[in-house]
């Protein structure tokens, strides 16, 4: 898999009277978490990157290509949402399935990918269930056995875990910093809980006001006291 | 609640015991005639529920998929035709599609020489999808509103193109949909009257409640009126039940709350198929209003005033309609006040609901037509039918309109008592006091609002009216229908002007009161 470097350069995005400007480079196969308080922009960043926001200025680079207008299919990135990742009514291969091929015209190549990405996340058994008869936990983990199949090399995840109680969230995180691991996969994880960052990022970025206030190793900033802020949203 | 049930089964006892008065029953039944109105009843209602709801998909999918000026206009639009009454209706189908309607007329100007007829079943089936086509969208649509945000996020992510787009996130959402909206177009095509009767009628043109109709109008054949009433009961039954089954659940799911850009939105060929549906939509609902309009403009509105019919017309409808209004929102309150002292328990608050329902299915199993023939069979042997007419007309219409009434009422009550029952009970507040204190502020405007549907569903009724209506108890859709049945098309359009005034300016005012509350509530 290509390690991608991810670039933002003096992204803006306006909505109403609220606004966002981005300007930070990225290194290849980083894990990195987003952390801020509410409105800060840390969702606006990820749409900005998957393509489902347009910004009104600056460029986005992903790997040197520039995507800044590229649709969100064509941009090498998966981005997984805190609900509603599957089709309610297709069971959970078909739903993995459909990360192969969006007409589900699948070679049986790539049906042992689907079932390996199915097995790997653990839910070998439950094939053919709906997503209304998987828990939330597992539901989340369908999806993200769809971004394995999709192959990208950029993993945006917003806040996936939040409806999940501790020790699920925990589980979750593991998963996902073991694929990291294996497959090097870059990953921006938009986070509520600086203990998620702690446990498996290696560089988090504190985001306040619409902007990038710091982006440091994450052992590092946590104990910073010179960050506009931070300490006062981890007091919180 | 007792009064509801006498009404409506001394109304089925008359029919059940004049049925089993009937020497031959067999005859009756294998009467050929009986079963080809049963047959075109059903092919009927069966062509126009296929059309209303085919056309609606496209016309739907555009909607769902396009953003424009005016959206909100075309929805309110689509909201018109099952509010209007339903001769008005006719009326304006009549003036676009009729002989010499505009929709001939152009053609001609083309050089075509369609000469398209509208009476019998082309006109019904027009009729019944400028009804059920606005109203199939409406229903489908609030389907694929749902549809949470990050469905077409991930669409746009893993980069569907149109095809699969329909395939795994549209006809999912349709085949969820579709049963419950066609089910009650179905329903309501079945059950209706006044457009058959205009439009239908002839030999190869009747349902069973134009038949029930002609057969106690015309024919004076009490037994052939029966069977039909019975037939069309037994029919009502099986399709509330089976409409029942039909209606499926929506789960209801959390998203992110904002609108999403779906990802079909570029293509020169999907741009082009959804503007050219809503431009046709558009047209064929919007064209019968305008011909109304248009058509009302002709008439001599000063001298339908002026005539004392129509002013005889407007009392009586008037007075049937407070009578009516009134005697609903009793029987309403009877009911829910029988369900209060029946639930005061918490443990059986579901009676609630049910009773309501159910009350509500048994006025359609049981239609007005329907209802209007079993007392007419009854009182015919008793008294002379036409100086009982306005109590029967005035009953009926007041049992029609319990279903809506009961639907606007029902809640605010269940509400009302949630709120304040507990304090009530235990401030000792009861009887005349809590109704004085507590319920009548509380539910005035609820109140009002029923109040005015009821009275505009009893306006706008030709159904009963039609069967017991005479020279000297003539309501405005009776003088309408009479108008048009002798092709004195500008002054029906006048009365129909007149009466669509009339109605909608009830809903509006009722609206006001509504509006004013939110207003000071806030």
């Amino acid at each position: 898999m290509t390690n991608v470097q991810l670039t933002l350069s003096d992204v803006q995005f306006a909505y109403e009277d609220w606004s966002v400007r981005f300007d930070f480079k990225l290194d290849a196969a980083c894990f990195l978490a987003v952390i801020g308080p509410s409105g800060a922009g840390k969702s606006t960043l990820l749409n900005l990157i998957a393509g489902f926001e347009r910004p009104c200025g600056g460029h986005i680079f992903a790997n040197g290509d520039e995507i800044t207008d590229l649709p969100p299919a064509a941009r090498p990135v998966t981005m997984l949402f805190q609900e509603n990742n599957l089709f309610h009514h297709l069971d959970l291969h078909t739903n993995v399935a459909l990360g192969v091929s969006p007409a589900l015209k699948l070679t049986e190549e790539d049906q042992k990918r689907v079932a390996d990405a199915i097995a790997r996340v653990g839910l070998a058994s439950k094939d053919h269930r709906l997503p209304g008869e998987l828990s939330g936990g597992e539901r989340q983990r369908a999806a993200v056995a769809r971004a394995l199949v999709r192959d990208k090399p950029l993993l945006l995840l917003d806040e996936p875990f939040a409806a999940l109680g501790p020790a699920l969230r925990a589980d979750m995180l593991n998963l996902v910093s073991d694929i990291h691991h294996e497959t090097g996969v870059t990953i921006v994880m938009v986070t509520h809980h600086p203990d998620d960052a702690r446990r498996a990022a290696g560089h988090t970025a504190f985001v306040a006001g619409g902007k990038v206030v710091e982006l440091d190793r994450t052992d590092l900033l946590f104990v910073r006291d010179d960050v506009p802020g931070l300490r006062a949203y981890l007091r919180a | 609640m007792a009064a509801i049930g006498i009404v409506i089964s001394a109304a089925f006892a008359a029919l059940v015991l004049t049925a089993a008065s009937i020497e031959s029953p067999v005859d009756t039944l294998s009467d050929a005639y009986l079963w080809r109105v049963v047959r075109f009843t059903l092919w009927q209602a069966g062509l126009s529920t296929l059309l209303s709801v085919g056309l609606a998909i496209p016309v739907t999918r555009a909607l769902a998929r396009r953003r424009f000026t005016g959206r909100r206009f075309l929805l309110g639009l689509f909201a018109l035709p099952l509010a209007l009454p339903a001769l008005v209706v006719v009326l304006g189908v009549v003036e676009v599609w009729g002989l010499t309607g505009w929709f001939n007329g152009l053609a001609a100007m083309l050089g075509a020489d369609l000469r398209l007829n509208v009476y019998g079943l082309m006109g019904i089936l027009l009729a019944h999808v400028f009804f059920n086509l606005p109203l199939a969208t409406r229903l489908l649509l609030v389907h694929f509103d749902r549809v949470p945000g990050e469905t077409w996020r991930l669409a746009s992510q893993l980069g569907m193109p149109p095809r699969a787009i329909w395939r795994f996130i549209e006809w999912p959402v349709l085949k969820a949909a579709l049963p419950g909206a066609a089910s009650l177009i179905f329903m309501l095509c079945v059950t209706s009257f006044t457009v058959v009767l205009t439009l239908g009628g002839g030999p190869g043109a009747t349902t069973i409640e134009v038949a029930i109709y002609q057969a106690l109008r015309f024919d004076f054949d009490p037994v052939r009126a029966v069977t039909l009433a019975l037939i069309q009961l037994a029919l009502c039954g099986v399709l509330v039940v089976a409409a029942g089954r039909m209606v499926g659940e929506v789960q209801a799911v959390p998203s992110i709350g904002k609108r999403v850009v779906r990802p079909d939105l570029e293509g020169r060929a999907g741009r082009l198929g959804d503007g050219l549906a809503i431009t046709l939509a558009t047209l064929f609902v919007m064209l019968p209003l305008l011909a109304i309009v248009a058509a009302a403009g002709r008439s001599e509105l000063g001298r339908l005033v002026g005539e004392a019919a129509v002013w005889n017309a407007v009392v009586t409808s008037t007075l049937v309609a407070i009578s009516a209004a009134m005697l609903s929102l009793l029987l309403t309150g009877g009911l829910l006040a029988a369900v209060r002292a029946l639930c005061w328990s918490r443990s059986n608050e579901s009676w609630f609901e049910q009773a309501v329902q159910a009350s509500g299915s048994l006025i359609l199993v049981m239609p007005p037509i329907v209802l209007g023939a079993g007392w007419f069979v009854l009182l015919r042997s008793y008294a002379d039918i036409f100086t009982m007419a306005p109590a029967v007309v005035i009953v009926i219409n007041a049992l029609m309109a319990l279903p809506f009434v009961l639907r606007v009422l029902g809640p605010a009550a269940k509400q009302a008592d949630l709120d304040h029952a507990r304090l009530c009970a235990s401030l000792g507040l009861a009887g005349w006091n809590r109704l004085r204190l507590i319920d009548w502020p509380v539910l005035r405007r609820p109140l009002a609002l029923a109040l005015a549907f009821a009275m505009a569903l009893s306006i706008g009724d030709l159904g009963v009216i039609a069967l017991f209506g005479s020279e000297d108890f003539t309501t405005l859709p009776f003088l309408l229908y009479q108008r048009f049945g002798t092709y004195r098309i500008d002054d029906a359009a006048g009365l129909a002007l007149i009466l669509t005034v009339y109605c909608f300016g009830l809903i509006a005012l009722a609206d006001r009161v509504r509006g004013v509350r939110e207003r000071s509530g806030k």
